[in-house]
């Protein structure tokens, strides 16, 4: 696969490209989907083709095609390098690459167990008996689970000499269930989303969602006689599944460089973050250590080589509360000259590599959460996502959890339903007094990131653990 | 590439099935392109090629569905993949079978010239975008694609269709201020990026200068972009068979759920609409009207919900739907007659908002949504607009939004959203704000 990623490469310069890169992508996608106790979905998905950029003037101009022959692969190269000089019409100021060092390398994330050799009868087995046993629970009409897997090969060729191959193994599993009421729903789950890994098919036998069934059902058909959440400002409590959102969302995508320079400012928007700030500017208190980390083993965001060929790197972020790095590749960065920091994915060979989210996470602190709830006098519980919107800079959140626990003088007393908390960034971020520790530190894996145009979807990884934010608006409603 | 014919890969895969199966085959084979424009100039320019297809095959009552990008080339992989998968399933009880006999209609939502827009033809209109405004930093899109599509089954079932759609969306800001321009249509030539540059830039001018107002419920006039974000909650989580059956839908049939003069229909043979004439599942598309003056008259179904509930599928089949359920992609919302400016005239103190941003549903049957407003919003006071406001979140129930008692006007300027609908201005007594630029 790399002659055809290097015809594509070769098309580009000889078509005016003053810089090509191109990726040649095989890839498979499998998922399984129980509702109820019947298999609802068994889809098996294979893509392979390449996709090239060229850079000309002030604009990548970009090519993709489905399984292509080599000359089918140099006229990619040739189309993309057309497009980018078309740019020339509206062009910017000239853009240029940070250095990278040109290497030849091969990279394979681990996995004990590939996917594919776990047979489908026995991953069918799972996603039915899971939801056959929630939707036996009082109160429960809809359960649901599903498995999935990827399984993405990579072959890079740069003209600059980079000729990188990758091999990367993900893995994921979800389960819900919902309970209807008259007038509402009410919905448990295991991490929202579920729990994602680069890891093989070992991470879906370690989630074991069947120990999580009784517990999921029950607290489903619970909240649906529950309190609602009180309104009012209080000390929040965010468990781990939670907070790993809360990441993604207030500081992960905040620190895109790319969103920071306006690229990203008519769809996804920009960021209330001013580079004349970084490495000053508070963004929360002496307990908010941030870094995002690619080279985190089994974590959802971590690689071996982004899709420029930089090598995967942890950065720091947020250090004692003060901001101090961004998510960067090579173009951003040598406009505003900051290093490269390895960042830059694409959704498959036919997407445009961008800045994405590795691994953004909250480092651990020294606390655990029954300490936690302890030192509490009047505060909420919340965990697990339901609902999540921030504005356009990043700045003004308001996040719906699947459940909530009032928490008097110390103690966890009763269930509320439909908890919600609102707040802005840096005053949220400010507020964060206690940290988990390590024990309860968890690589939530988010399978969903969407950013660009054409639309792309990203996998990020957020380690957090439980943590607790003073004087927090909560209880907001319709 | 090649030239490649969608209806020769279904036949190919239908052919390594063979008689192994009940099956069916949708190829798409097309083109899409879209240049991205980020501080007054072009960064992003990308363009592909599309040759997917998927299948799904039942092997007594055992259903899988495989895809690919390689059939054209090797149309038994994706056969076999299918098939054995299925092969190792439980039983699907509910399994509809297929759609049967020639139902395809005339639908044509096609023009040449936006499947042969090239990147200069696209550069030219976001030239036209960014030029509107000066003293401004403008971004956005221009896309345009094109798709041959076919679908076959092994019960003698065959349809084809071509689409073509073309879009610019973008902003102009100015300071912290922002605002938004939009076009979509099947030509390509009815796009003027001038047209739509001059709207987000004046409404970026406009909005200079915002003064902060408190959190609180206001008297509003949606733009169409606000309606159709509305109108896809509705669809996603209430207009849809499955989530009626499971309880989840707040849809009831027969009842007065909206105002008399709220209508909202589906209708891809429609001319002002863009997209295919049949379903993921071969069925042909025709109206179907959801609510009518108010009342919920009807839900969509594909084949499954249809068998489920003892009814014929209407032709909203969507690819991967066993999950999801069937889903509306042609929506409207039936114009009124009032003028946008008569709206306005007719308010004492309200808010004009141009677009609702990142909304997220909390709970699907009471459909309370939050989000914020983005890309102008303005104060009118005794009926007329006299000045900007900073952005404010909501957090509102869509579905009372549209109750009997909100709906003061319905707009005579329903146009294509990006999203697909075909939707007017709405004037709606309340909406609930809960939130400012400082929480």
């Amino acid at each position: 696969m790399f002659d055809y990623a290097t015809a594509a490469v070769e098309g580009a310069l000889a078509a005016g490209a003053t810089y090509a890169d191109a990726r040649a992508v095989v890839g498979t996608t499998e998922y399984l989907g129980a509702r109820n106790g019947v298999l609802e979905q068994l889809d098996q998905s294979e893509s392979a083709g390449v996709g090239v950029r060229a850079l000309i003037g002030s604009s990548w101009g970009f090519y993709a095609v489905p399984a292509p022959t080599d000359t089918e692969a140099r006229s990619a190269g040739e189309r993309a390098a057309e497009i980018a000089k078309a740019s020339a019409l509206v062009a910017g100021p000239l853009l240029s690459l940070a250095d990278v060092e040109a290497v030849e390398a091969h990279w394979e994330s681990g996995w004990h167990e590939h996917p594919d050799e776990v047979s489908l009868a026995e991953k069918a087995d799972l996603v039915v008996a899971v939801t056959s046993d929630m939707a036996a629970s009082p109160g429960i009409a809809v359960a649901e689970a599903g498995v999935v897997s990827w399984n993405t090969r990579k072959w890079f060729v740069s003209s600059q000499g980079h000729r990188i191959s990758q091999h990367i193994v993900e893995c994921g599993a979800s389960m819900s269930a919902t309970a209807v009421g008259r007038h509402e729903t009410q919905r448990r789950s295991y991490g929202g989303r579920g729990q994602y890994a680069t890891r093989g098919w070992e991470m879906v036998r370690e989630t074991d969602l069947a120990a999580h069934c009784t517990r999921v059902a029950d607290e489903a058909a619970a909240l649906l006689t529950a309190p609602e959440c009180p309104e009012g400002h209080v000390d929040l409590i965010l468990g781990s599944e939670q907070l790993a959102l809360q990441i993604h969302e207030s500081v992960g995508h905040a620190i895109e460089l790319d969103r920071i320079l306006g690229w990203e400012a008519a769809f996804a928007g920009t960021s209330f973050l001013d580079l004349a700030t970084l490495g000053e500017f508070r963004y929360g208190s002496a307990l908010m250590n941030i870094t995002a980390d690619a080279t985190l083993s089994g974590a959802l965001g971590s690689f071996g080589y982004d899709d420029e060929g930089t090598p995967a790197q942890r950065v720091d972020i947020v250090r004692e509360g003060v901001w101090v790095g961004v998510l960067s590749g090579r173009d951003c960065a040598a406009m505003t000259g900051l290093p490269p920091g390895g960042m830059v994915r694409a959704d498959g060979y036919a997407r445009l590599p961008m800045v994405r989210m590795t691994n953004v996470g909250l480092l651990a602190g020294d606390s655990s959460l029954e300490e936690i709830i302890a030192a509490t006098d009047d505060g909420v519980l919340m965990d697990t996502n339901r609902s999540w919107s921030i504005d356009d800079r990043r700045l003004n959140f308001q996040f719906g959890c699947e459940i909530g626990w009032e928490i008097k003088a110390g103690r966890r007393r009763r269930m509320v339903r439909n908890p919600t908390y609102t707040g802005i960034t840096p005053t949220f971020w400010a507020g964060l007094d206690m940290v988990a520790g390590p024990d309860e530190w968890v690589h939530w894996g988010v399978p969903n990131c969407g950013k660009g145009q054409p639309e792309q979807v990203g996998h990020t990884g957020h380690p957090a653990a439980p943590a607790r934010f003073r004087n927090v608006r909560v209880g907001v409603r319709g | 590439m090649t030239p490649v014919d969608p209806g020769g890969i279904c036949e190919a895969v239908l052919d390594a099935v063979g008689g192994h199966a009940e099956a069916e085959v949708t190829a798409v084979v097309g083109g899409r392109a879209l240049t991205r424009f980020a501080n007054s100039h072009i960064h992003q320019n990308v363009a592909e090629e599309l040759v997917t297809t998927s299948v799904k095959v039942c092997v007594e009552g055992r259903q899988a569905s495989a895809s690919s990008t390689m059939a054209a080339t090797n149309p038994r992989a994706l056969a076999d993949k299918a098939l054995s998968a299925a092969r190792l399933r439980p039983v699907d009880e509910g399994w509809p079978g297929l759609a049967e006999g020639p139902a395809s209609n005339s639908i044509d939502h096609f023009n040449l010239d936006t499947a042969q827009a090239g990147p200069e033809l696209r550069a030219g209109v976001v030239s036209d975008f960014v030029n509107a405004g000066t003293d401004s930093l403008s971004a956005g899109f221009f896309s345009t694609s094109s798709a041959s599509v076919a679908f076959a089954n092994s019960a003698g079932h065959r349809s084809s269709g071509r689409t073509a759609d073309a879009m610019v969306e973008g902003i102009h800001r100015r300071g912290l201020a922002a605002g938004r321009g939009w076009q979509r249509a099947v030509a390509v030539n009815e796009i003027d990026g001038s047209l739509s540059g001059r709207t987000a830039f004046e409404k970026a001018t406009a909005g200079m200068e915002a003064s902060e107002l408190p959190p609180g419920h206001y008297e509003v006039i949606l733009e169409p972009g606000c309606v159709a974000d509305i109108l896809d909650f509705l669809s996603w989580y209430g207009f849809n068979a499955k989530a009626h059956a499971e309880g989840q839908s707040f849809a009831e049939l027969g009842q007065a759920t909206f105002a008399p003069s709220i209508s909202i229909y589906d209708d891809a043979t429609d001319i002002a609409s863009t997209g295919l004439g049949f379903d993921a599942e071969g069925t042909a598309k025709a109206r179907l009207d959801l609510v009518s003056q108010g009342v919920v008259a009807a839900l969509p179904h594909d084949r499954r919900t249809a068998r489920a509930a003892g009814t014929q599928s209407t032709g909203h089949a969507v690819a991967g739907g066993e999950s999801f359920g069937p889903l509306c992609t042609n929506l409207f919302l039936a114009p009124g007659v009032t003028t946008p400016s008569a709206m306005v005239a007719s308010v004492k103190r309200g808010l004009l908002v141009t677009e609702l941003w990142y909304t997220r549903i909390l709970d699907p049957k009471t459909q309370v949504v939050t989000g914020l407003t983005r890309n102008g919003l303005f104060l009118i006071e005794n009926g007329a607009v006299v000045g900007a406001v900073r952005n404010l979140r909501f957090t509102q129930s869509y579905v009372d939004a549209l109750g009997p008692d909100n709906v003061v006007a319905v707009g005579n300027d329903a146009r294509l959203a990006i999203s697909g609908s075909v939707v007017p201005s709405l004037h709606l007594a309340s909406w609930n704000f809960t939130g400012g630029a400082q929480g």
